[in-house]
């Protein structure tokens, strides 16, 4: 057997259709309840709905989402920080991933704000799970969540006075001179 | 006689004592049931398998409030694999759950094909299924039989123990280690299943079935058993699903959520199987669930195994996947790939995936995203755990001590993916 007779689904271009009238399905009805100007960026990287919105929006649209009855976002599935230092002005984000479980649809969204105001309304009176999520990425990020809770850190020691998984903070010392290595960037 | 008069005089003191306490016992006691215990479960607690502390409010033996508290073996993992080749990352994700290690190797590996396109031969994908069906049945055969140590029941425990045992003989076969498998290749597998494998599997199978059929039936209709988990920390489906529960955990609540089924990866679609689901969602109900996913995977195991095709176990992908070791001491090509994929000088296409797999606890999520460098630029993992793990108090308050330690147990949170 070859590697061509085993092609799966989801690459297959027959098969990329139904998930494109999916996609454009989800996308008119965000469109519908929240306005064509409240997203931007609109992509499918490998089949998966994603926009960007702004931090204002985000807890509305989440909010709007769940109580929808014809896709039914009901299951909110992840929420991770990120940061692009180079972007000014929008050197932080957030990024959420829905689920709806009724359809089997995924949503990405997306929202990103400046690194000096790291402020963004909580997600925590919608779902019980962004608790944990939410003090997740204030640890990592230093995300602010307005709303929530109890924000602090989760998974590292109280007393820590930096949020690690910004890019400024390089994961080997960056003094070292002992593991410069000039032909493969190390 | 003075000896005796002092004797008597000591009792009715005791007794006028007693008395008089009698009639204030009422309001001292209500007094007395204001005043809370606290008890700190953890972080090093033989009951709580794993490094997880529990700041437990005690009334009396009830649980008035709890607070987790989590990071104990926190490792950075999304963090170190911002620096990492892809490769490099698989042992990362071993040391996730590492009651089903081969689980996150493959959902690893099938997160970068997908980013890079790779398709995997049908067999490669029907082997991974195997290995990922045996690891499920390992975290579920601990998982269990640790619920009974908890209530008691040591028995089950060693029954089952002996079958995990021979899943990691398996598991020694196909990739050479046992606990932290590093399972697998970006691509399909490192080897094909050796002869001594594929008898070590089928021999397995035959003898396995009966070991479970005795476990069941130790513990599914015991009273003893179900008196100790029948009702205990019940979960409603509304609340499993805004807690973001996956896996056996939130099929207990009645909710049939299964990512094998619902987006199958891995050629899941080509195996029949059933996805048991509970009613209210209660330590039994998990228990039970868990049974039974056992021997749906040995469903899947054996018509993996039955329909096994011919053909190779690795996509023809030489950017990744590493070439056979004696093509690279005589062939240039082959030497070449094979110091790029070492020294990770391969730099992977611009892009996100999410991908996920049906792990132990649930919905394994890698969220990737690569700018076009040889290392992620951000990795996240969702982990079933860490998400469902802070439900942990609001089942537990309520409870006795010793039913919070079954709701844990049943609830299998693994420390190294809550803390990743």
């Amino acid at each position: 057997m070859n590697p061509q007779e085993s092609a799966a689904a989801p690459e297959a271009p027959v098969a990329e259709d139904p998930i494109k009238v999916q996609n454009a399905r989800v996308l008119a009805l965000l469109h519908k309840l929240f306005g064509e100007a409240t997203f931007t960026d609109v992509e499918e990287p490998h089949g998966l709905l994603t926009v960007t919105t702004t931090r204002e929006r985000i807890h509305d649209i989440v909010a709007g989402l769940q109580q929808d009855q014809e896709i039914k976002f009901h299951f909110l599935t992840t929420m991770c920080g990120i940061n692009y230092p180079e972007n000014e002005g929008k050197e932080l984000g957030m990024i959420y991933h829905l689920h709806s479980l009724t359809q089997n649809i995924r949503l990405r969204i997306k929202i990103f704000f400046p690194i000096a105001d790291p402020v963004v309304p909580t997600l925590t009176d919608l779902y019980a799970t962004a608790n944990w999520m939410e003090r997740e990425a204030y640890d990592f990020y230093g995300v602010i969540f307005t709303g929530h809770p109890n924000l602090i850190r989760i998974l590292n020691v109280e007393d820590m006075d930096y949020h690690p998984m910004r890019k400024e903070y390089p994961l080997e010392d960056g003094t070292r001179e002992d593991k410069t290595d000039l032909f493969f960037g190390r | 006689m003075a000896v005796n008069d002092t004797l008597e005089g000591t009792h009715k003191i005791h007794e006028e004592a007693a008395a008089q306490r009698h009639g204030q016992l009422m309001p001292l006691l209500n007094d007395f049931s204001q005043e809370l215990t606290t008890l700190n479960l953890g972080p090093t607690h033989p009951a709580t398998h794993g490094i997880f502390q529990n700041i437990l409010q005690m009334d009396g033996e009830r649980i008035v409030s709890g607070v987790p508290t989590i990071g104990y073996i926190h490792r950075a993992f999304e963090k170190i694999a911002e620096r990492r080749p892809f490769y490099q990352i698989t042992p990362l994700t071993d040391r996730m759950n590492y009651c089903s290690s081969p689980i996150n190797n493959m959902g690893w590996h099938m997160t970068v094909e997908k980013l890079l396109g790779v398709t995997v031969p049908k067999r490669a994908q029907y082997m991974r299924v195997i290995m990922m069906e045996l690891a499920r049945i390992a975290d579920h055969l601990i998982c269990n039989s640790i619920l009974g140590v908890d209530t008691g029941a040591f028995t089950g425990f060693l029954y089952v123990f002996q079958e995990r045992e021979k899943i990691y003989e398996i598991y020694e076969e196909v990739c050479g280690s046992r606990l932290t498998t590093n399972m697998g290749r970006v691509g399909g597998m490192e080897r094909d299943f050796s002869p001594v494998a594929l008898q070590k599997l089928r021999d397995w199978l035959k003898t396995f079935p009966a070991v479970m059929k005795e476990f069941e039936s130790m513990f599914n209709r015991n009273r003893i058993f179900m008196d100790r988990v029948v009702n205990v920390g019940p979960i409603s489906a509304e609340k499993a699903l805004n807690y973001g529960f996956t896996g056996p955990n939130l099929r207990a609540a009645g909710v049939d959520y299964d990512v094998r089924a619902m987006n199958p990866y891995s050629s899941y679609e080509d195996f029949e199987f059933d996805i048991p689901v509970g009613t209210n969602g209660d330590t039994y109900d998990r228990f039970i669930v868990r049974n039974e996913e056992i021997w749906q995977s040995l469903r899947i195991i054996k018509q993996a195994l039955e329909n096994l095709p011919e053909g190779p176990y690795h996509a023809d992908a030489p950017h990744y996947y590493l070439p056979a070791k004696q093509e690279v001491y005589k062939n240039m090509e082959a030497l070449i790939y094979h110091f790029k994929i070492i020294m990770g000088e391969i730099d992977a296409p611009v892009g996100e995936v999410y991908h996920s797999v049906e792990g132990g606890n649930g919905e394994l999520g890698f969220y990737l995203i690569s700018d076009g460098g040889r290392t992620p630029y951000r990795l996240h993992f969702r982990r079933p755990c860490f998400i469902y793990y802070q439900a942990y108090p609001e089942m537990a308050v309520g409870t006795t001590l010793s039913d919070a330690i079954v709701i844990l147990s049943s609830m299998n949170v693994i420390a190294g993916e809550l803390d990743a």
